[in-house]
C-alpha cells in the first residue's frame, strides 16, 4: 500500500528489459472517470430492458406515434371543430340545405355568403356527407366508437382469458382437461353467426334506452362485446394456460410453495409477472382484431346505432356514392388501415422487445 | 426395524418407510406405478447433518420433496419434532423446514429483486410488523450469508451462480428454520464455488443449529459435510453409516463400487486401487427387478437375492446395510 502514495517521478528508472509496469506511462482517473464506471453497473429491470430495446424498434415507435396522434385526436377534435357529427351544418342559425356532398375544403353557397359578410367558417377538412353534416368530425367520432370498441373488447377478452388460462393451467391435470375441452367447443362456434344471431335475440331481451351511455351505441354494440366475452377469450386463455404450464415447471415456484405461499400468490407474484409480456402482446394484438370485426359488423349493418358513426358505417354509407365521391370510403378505410397497421406492429415491436426466447 | 442413534434428544426428522410412487401412462387406460421412492427410512437428529448419495434417478431428490410435501406421498409417515407431517400440520411446520435448490438460475424468479425473494417466506409468514423491519431482517440474512447489503434491490440475473445460491440459501433461512434440505445445493457450483458454500453451510450450522438433509451425488462433498451418510439405489436405501465409517468401511457392493469410482487427489494411491466397475445399466424404475434392486448388477448375487428383498439391518455401531451376503 505504502507504494500507492510514492510520487512516480521518485522512482527508480526501470531497466529496459525489465517486465514491470512503467507507472509513467498511466495515468490516475479522475473523479468523473470514476463516475462513470458505477454508472454503468446500474441495475437493469426486465421492463426497462424490454422498454429500452423497443425505443430502437424504429416501426414500433413510429406506430406509438400514429396512435398517440390519433388518440389526441379523438379528445381534442371534438372540442376544437364547431360542428358535431350529428349536426346538419347551420349557417348564421340557419340550415344549410346546399352544403350536402361537398369536397375537402369546399364552401357551400351560404357560407360563402356568409364569408363574404366577414363571418368566420371553420373549413371541411374532409367535406360533408349526403345529409350535409361535416365529415371530418364523423370520421373523428367513428375513429373514437372504433378504437373504444377494440380497447373494451380487448380488455373483456384479456380478463377472462387470463383468468381462465392462469386456473386451467395452474391447477392442471383434470380441471385443465375438462376447461380445455370447453375451450374446444367455443372455439368450435362460428363468431361471426353468433353475433348476428345474438344481437337479434338481445335487441328483445336488452332494454338499453333507460340507460344512456348504453343507447348511443346500441344494442349492437352490446351484442359483440358480449360475443367477445363469450367466444373470443378462447385464444387468450389457450397462451396463457401454456405459458402457466411452462412457468410452473421453474423451481422458483417450488420455493414459493416450500416458503408457505398459497396459490393466489403464486399466481400472482410468479406466474403471471413473468407471462405479462406475452399477454400485453397478444392484447395488443387483439385490439385490432376486434375495430377489424367491429367494422366488418358495421358494414353490414349490424353495428352502432345511427346517427353515431363508426369506420365501418361510414365506409359502408360511402358505398353508396362511390362512383362520384370516393373520397368517402377513402377517409374511413385508410382510418382503419392505420389503426390496425399501427397496433400489429406495435404488437410485433412489443413481442420482439419483450420475448425471452429471443434475447440474447 | 431401524435403530436409533443414541443421542440424548428425540430425533428432529423421522421418516418411516416413505414411499412415493408416481402413476405413468404406459398404454391407453393402463397406468403403472413409478416408484420413485418405495420405503425409505431414517432419521436426523437436531444440528446434524445426512448425507443423501446415489446416481441419477434414484429418488433422492423425491425423498426431499416428499418430506416437505412438495408431492403427496403414496405411503409411511413423516414426523417433524414427533407430530406428524400431513397436509394439515404442513402449514405450520413450512415455517421450520426449508429447503434449497438444486439450480440457482432457475430457483430464483427472474422478475423479484433479491430483497422480495429473500422476504416472501417472511411476507407468507407474516414475520414483521412494518417495513423498516422486513428490511432490517433481509438485510441481516443478506450478511449472514455474505452478500453485499446494497445489491438488495438488484435482479437475480445480475449475480454469479454462487451469489444466486447464497440468495437461495439466505431465503432458506428467512424464516429461521430447524431442519433444511439441501437439493444438490452445490452441484451446479464449480468448484471453488462449491468449498465457499459448503464451508457456509457448516458454519451457519455451527451459528444456528439447522439439520441438513444433504442430498448429491458427489461423495467427496458429501462426506466433508455429512455427520452420516445414507446411499440410496433405485428408491431404497441401501446403506446408512457415519460419514467416516461409510467411507472407511462400505459394506454393502453398491456403495463399494461407488465409492471406488471417487476420485482421489493422490495419485499413488490413487493407482494403488482398485476400481469396482458395475456392469449394466440401472434397470428402469418402471420394471423393478423382483427381490434386491441391485442384484442385476452385483457380483456377489444369489437366488436368495431374487426372492426376497433385503431390509436394513444394524452392523454395529449404527451401520446399517440392507445386503443378504455381505
Amino acid at each position: 500500500m505504502d507504494n500507492m502514495n510514492k510520487d512516480i517521478n521518485s522512482m527508480p528508472k526501470k531497466s529496459l528489459f525489465s517486465m514491470q509496469i512503467d507507472l509513467k506511462k498511466f495515468e490516475k482517473a479522475t473523479d468523473e472517470e470514476k463516475k462513470q464506471q458505477d454508472v454503468m453497473s446500474e441495475s437493469v429491470s426486465f421492463f426497462k430492458d424490454g422498454m429500452r430495446k423497443l425505443s430502437r424498434n424504429p416501426l414500433a415507435m413510429g406506430s406509438l406515434v400514429v396512435l398517440i396522434l390519433i388518440i389526441a385526436a379523438i379528445f381534442i377534435v371534438p372540442h376544437v371543430v364547431p360542428y358535431s357529427y350529428s349536426q346538419i351544418i347551420t349557417v348564421n342559425g340557419k340550415r344549410d340545405k346546399s352544403a350536402a356532398n361537398m369536397a375537402p375544403f369546399e364552401y357551400s353557397d351560404l357560407e360563402q355568403e356568409y364569408m363574404a359578410e366577414g363571418g368566420k367558417v371553420f373549413p371541411h377538412i374532409m367535406g360533408t356527407d349526403e345529409m350535409g353534416r361535416d365529415y371530418f368530425v364523423r370520421v373523428v367520432y367513428g375513429t373514437r366508437v372504433s378504437l373504444s370498441v377494440g380497447f373494451f373488447a380487448a380488455m373483456i377478452v384479456l380478463i377472462i382469458g387470463v383468468l381462465y388460462g392462469s386456473i386451467s393451467g395452474y391447477f392442471g391435470g383434470k380441471v385443465d382437461l375438462v376447461m380445455m375441452r370447453i375451450v374446444d367447443i367455443i372455439y368450435s362456434l362460428p363468431d361471426m353467426l353468433m353475433v348476428v344471431l345474438l344481437s337479434v335475440v338481445l335487441r328483445e331481451i336488452l332494454n338499453v334506452d333507460s340507460i344512456p351511455m348504453l343507447q348511443k351505441i346500441g344494442t349492437n354494440m352490446i351484442s359483440l362485446f358480449i360475443v367477445f366475452g363469450l367466444l373470443y377469450w378462447t385464444g387468450m386463455a389457450r397462451l396463457v394456460r401454456g405459458q402457466i404450464l411452462t412457468i410452473k415447471q421453474n423451481e422458483y415456484v417450488l420455493a414459493a410453495k416450500v416458503s408457505g405461499a398459497k396459490s393466489g400468490r403464486i399466481i400472482r407474484k410468479h406466474i403471471l409477472p413473468n407471462c405479462v409480456s406475452v399477454i400485453i402482446i397478444s392484447a395488443a394484438l387483439q385490439i385490432p382484431s376486434a375495430i377489424f370485426t367491429e367494422s366488418f359488423l358495421s358494414f353490414i349493418g349490424m353495428g352502432v346505432q345511427a346517427p353515431m358513426p363508426s369506420l365501418g358505417s361510414l365506409a359502408n354509407a360511402a358505398r353508396a356514392g362511390i362512383s362520384v365521391y370516393p373520397y368517402k370510403l377513402v377517409f374511413p378505410a385508410v382510418m382503419i388501415c392505420l389503426i390496425t397497421l399501427a397496433f400489429n406492429l406495435l404488437g410485433d415491436g412489443l413481442r420482439d422487445a419483450f420475448d425471452p426466447k429471443l434475447r440474447r | 426395524m431401524s435403530k436409533e442413534i443414541i443421542t440424548n434428544n428425540a430425533p428432529l426428522l423421522e421418516v418411516k418407510d416413505l414411499k412415493q410412487y408416481f402413476p405413468i401412462k404406459t398404454g391407453l387406460f393402463q397406468k403403472t406405478p413409478l416408484k420413485a421412492v418405495d420405503g425409505v427410512s431414517f432419521s436426523i437428529n437436531p444440528g446434524e447433518t445426512l448425507g443423501l448419495v446415489g446416481e441419477s434417478g434414484c429418488g433422492k431428490t423425491t425423498v426431499g420433496r416428499s418430506i416437505l410435501r412438495l408431492y403427496n406421498p403414496t405411503g409411511g409417515e413423516v414426523f417433524f419434532k414427533g407430530e406428524k407431517v400431513d397436509a394439515k400440520s404442513i402449514g405450520h411446520m413450512r415455517k421450520e423446514m426449508q429447503m434449497v435448490f438444486q439450480d440457482p438460475y432457475s430457483s430464483l424468479n427472474p422478475r423479484m429483486t433479491v430483497e422480495d425473494i429473500i422476504g416472501e417466506p417472511l411476507d407468507v409468514h407474516k414475520l414483521y410488523q412494518n417495513k423498516k423491519e422486513r428490511r432490517e431482517k433481509i438485510l441481516d440474512l443478506m450478511e449472514l450469508v455474505g452478500l453485499n447489503a446494497e445489491h438488495a434491490t438488484r435482479y437475480a440475473h445480475e449475480f454469479s451462480g454462487g451469489q444466486r445460491q447464497r440468495i437461495g440459501i439466505a431465503r432458506a433461512l428467512a424464516t429461521n428454520p430447524k431442519f433444511i434440505v439441501c437439493d444438490e445445493a452445490v452441484s451446479a457450483l464449480d468448484v471453488s464455488i462449491q468449498a465457499q458454500v459448503v464451508n457456509m453451510f457448516e458454519e451457519l450450522q455451527e451459528k444456528l443449529g439447522v439439520a441438513y438433509l444433504f442430498i448429491a451425488h458427489d461423495l467427496l462433498v458429501v462426506h466433508h459435510i455429512s455427520d452420516r451418510i445414507a446411499v440410496m439405489y433405485l428408491g431404497r436405501v441401501v446403506e446408512i453409516a457415519d460419514a467416516d465409517e461409510l467411507n472407511n468401511n462400505p459394506v454393502h457392493p453398491y456403495t463399494q463400487s461407488l465409492l471406488s469410482a471417487v476420485p482421489y487427489p493422490d495419485p499413488i494411491k490413487a493407482k494403488q486401487r482398485q476400481r469396482i466397475v458395475l456392469e449394466g445399466d440401472v434397470p428402469s424404475p418402471l420394471h423393478m427387478p423382483e427381490g434386491c434392486a441391485f442384484r442385476t448388477r452385483c457380483r456377489y448375487a444369489t437366488e436368495r437375492c431374487a426372492k426376497e428383498c433385503p431390509s436394513l439391518t444394524d452392523r454395529g455401531n449404527g451401520h446399517q446395510v440392507a445386503c443378504w451376503n455381505k
